[in-house]
């Protein structure tokens, strides 16, 4: 009896240890998008891979990824050698760039940084690394005040200028100011576009009053239509969350096989226990 | 001179031979007899009791797995990184390696304060197993020592900056601090003269050690013999005239051998789901920020230990600078760690197990764990996690003012047991096991 209410009691405080990161008000600032991928679709990996190669290897390297890695997505040698390597380095090399560090400090402000692993390491509560990606090369919209003309709803004032933007289109900020936390929320689903909500307490005529700040996005026309881009742009976040762990896809297959290998081990364990432990009981 | 051959060795079968041969020359047979194969253990051991063994699996994984990892990373500041990342993605099966290694570093912790509970509960401290208590509680320290070294091995933003909060912890020290730092960085800043050190460390000299105390460990139970849940010492039962053992007990070979297999089974499940299906789980065992190679120039905005560290990491906090100096705090995090030592000497109870302790034992324990838990969920996040208390509080964060409590709690645990243990109604131990 003791022991099963301990038990009791140890399960109860596992499931409250479980529950308390939940038990956290729910953050504000930027809302993250989930980003529909998929890793199986190899036509949208490929796709990626293209992307990757043509508009952001440029600048960005990756350099822990060799371009024959890309066989995994189906592509060939020749393939890789033919559509994907524009500097003549041999397809077992990996992903670096020309660009000078010391040049890109001053040209950006701050050397691009390598893309291997981000959608690994923007990953947070908020949302996965991929989810961020999606939401942040979507998020860019025309501020004159920046160096660059352009700043970012998901990652304010950075450095990088939208280099899809001939795509994407030039897209606007839109500011509303609610004193109704629920009308801000209200209006953010209407809006159905990526926002920023943000609470900011304000002293007007000595009185404190309580602030909600939308911020949404008003689509531009680029060259690709709105849901064009985003299709654009899943395939390149696919491509890059598949960067960013390639053996991802074999470690589960592995990880059923290992499960279905220790499943048989546990039962025959389990029987020779038994039989073992029939003297002592 | 000619080895005198003992009693020949039988039970082999084609091997006696061999072994005879051996056993003229080095106690193999009573060594194993000793340690395992003719040691006599209780027959009541529940659930709790696996993760001993488990302990043990789990410190030869991490041998295992960090003698391979070995073979392929590169231990300098410009290379460590991109060798991990070689590792997971060029390295032939380096993946599974290096993801059992992260994934075996975080389950040893969550194994061995399994294990520290269970001493806890069924007072498995108490004489005659001071000791045995105290070669367990150097682990545990030895541990902590390696896992810290190791975390900076992989060069990332959470490994260099880690190490850097827990370096200046030693700096904090009055008077000799700062030069301590200095000494143990090998360095001005965390840089690739202490990753150099921190990797020979990690690899060869904490390991060593830990090796010798584990032997030690396991010399000393095998000598007071285990603890079980109901708290009865069985050497002290009379012999079952049959069998020549103690009425409780049964050797634990073959039949705690084959129990513990069926724990290991058991633990390489869940292990496994997490190490093929969530080896970053969910951030805590694989810290997001540590996919970002380390750079000494950019501060990331909150710097969080592993998750093993952070109820330690909660008391440190929790502690308010005084006179300028955050060593209250530093002492506060190492009195935490070191007044388990003195636990079998706090303990007045006249009973070990929490079956027949009374309902004081009963809530401190479980008002120790929760502390113990709040504490550990705090350390992972910033201190503005709760928000604030209103005016009336002075604004103060919630999570602090929470974490200080927890931490008085924590401490009281031990400082009011010595009263509380005896104030206690218990329940008598019986004489035979009750299972």
């Amino acid at each position: 009896m003791v022991r099963r209410s301990w038990f009791r009691f140890v399960r109860a405080l596992a499931c409250a240890a479980l529950l308390l990161p939940f038990a956290a008000p729910a953050s504000e600032g930027p809302q993250l998008q989930s980003a529909p991928i998929n890793a199986h679709d190899l036509a949208s990996l490929q796709n990626g891979a293209k992307i990757f190669v043509n508009y952001c290897l440029n600048c960005h390297s990756a350099g822990y990824m060799r371009y024959n890695r890309l066989q995994d997505l189906g592509l060939t040698e020749q393939q890789i050698k033919d559509n994907l390597i524009f500097t003549g380095v041999k397809v077992g090399e990996l992903m670096q760039v020309a660009m000078d560090k010391h040049d890109a400090k001053e040209w950006f402000g701050v050397a691009p940084p390598d893309l291997t692993v981000t959608a690994r390491s923007r990953s947070s509560g908020a949302g996965s690394g991929a989810d961020w990606i999606y939401s942040y090369l979507r998020a860019f919209y025309r501020d004159p005040t920046r160096p660059t003309g352009w700043n970012n709803l998901i990652y304010e004032n950075v450095a990088m200028p939208h280099v899809l933007w001939q795509l994407n289109g030039q897209q606007q900020l839109v500011v509303q100011e609610f004193t109704s936390e629920h009308e801000a929320q209200a209006a953010q689903i209407a809006a159905r576009s990526l926002a920023r909500l943000d609470e900011e307490v304000v002293t007007k005529d000595g009185k404190q009053t309580r602030l909600y700040v939308l911020k949404t996005l008003q689509p531009g026309t680029g060259t690709l239509s709105q849901v064009e881009y985003d299709r654009f742009i899943v395939d390149l976040v696919n491509y890059m969350t598949f960067m960013a762990e390639p053996m991802r896809l074999e470690r589960r297959q592995v990880g059923i096989a290992v499960l279905l290998f220790l499943g048989i081990l546990f039962v025959l364990t389990l029987l020779l226990k038994k039989e073992y432990w029939k003297d002592v009981h | 001179m000619a080895a005198v051959e003992k009693h020949p060795v039988t039970g082999a079968g084609p091997l006696n031979g061999v072994l005879t041969w051996i056993d003229a020359r080095f106690p193999l047979v009573k060594l194993w007899e000793e340690q395992w194969g003719k040691y006599v253990a209780p027959k009541n051991f529940n659930f709790w009791y696996y993760f001993g063994s488990l302990a043990a699996f789990v410190l030869v994984l991490q041998i295992v797995t960090g003698i391979f990892l070995t073979m392929n990373y590169k231990p300098d500041a410009g290379q460590a990184f991109a060798s991990v990342e070689y590792i997971m993605r060029d390295v032939w099966g380096g993946w599974i390696i290096r993801y059992m290694h992260s994934t075996g570093a975080s389950a040893f912790f969550i194994v061995v304060y399994l294990h520290m509970f269970r001493g806890l509960m069924y007072g498995s401290y108490r004489k005659p197993r001071e000791l045995l208590w105290i070669f367990g509680m150097l682990i545990y320290l030895t541990l902590m020592a390696e896992a810290f070294f190791g975390y900076l091995l992989p060069w990332g933003q959470m490994s260099y900056w880690g190490a850097q909060v827990i370096v200046n912890l030693f700096g904090a020290i009055p008077f000799i601090g700062p030069d301590l730092a200095v000494w143990i960085r090998g360095d001005y800043v965390v840089s690739d003269a202490t990753l150099n050190r921190f990797f020979a460390f990690h690899v060869i000299a904490i390991p060593l050690v830990l090796i010798g105390l584990v032997a030690a460990h396991l010399m000393a139970l095998h000598e007071v013999g285990s603890s079980n849940p109901d708290g009865v010492e069985i050497k002290k039962q009379p012999l079952n005239p049959q069998t020549g053992l103690p009425l409780d007990g049964i050797y634990s070979h073959p039949y705690y051998t084959i129990k513990d297999s069926l724990g290991v089974v058991v633990f390489l499940i869940v292990f496994s789901i997490i190490l093929f299906f969530l080896p970053e789980m969910g951030g805590y065992f694989l810290e997001y920020n540590n996919f970002i190679p380390a750079d000494p120039l950019k501060t990331p905005q909150h710097i969080a230990p592993v998750w093993y560290f952070t109820p330690y990491y909660s008391i440190l906090r929790a502690v308010p600078p005084m006179f300028n100096s955050q060593f209250p705090g530093v002492l506060a995090m190492a009195l935490a760690t070191l007044i388990l030592f003195l636990l079998p000497w706090l303990d007045h109870s006249p009973v070990k197990s929490i079956r027949y302790k009374g309902p004081i034992f009963k809530s401190a324990l479980a008002l120790f764990v929760v502390c113990f838990v709040i504490l550990g969920y705090l350390g992972t996040e910033p201190t503005n996690v709760w928000g604030q208390f209103g005016a009336w509080l002075g604004g103060a964060d919630r999570s602090t003012v929470v974490a200080r409590i927890c931490t008085v709690l924590y401490f009281l645990f031990f400082i009011l047991m010595p009263w509380y243990s005896k104030l206690d109604t218990c329940k008598p131990e019986p004489a035979r096991l009750t299972w």
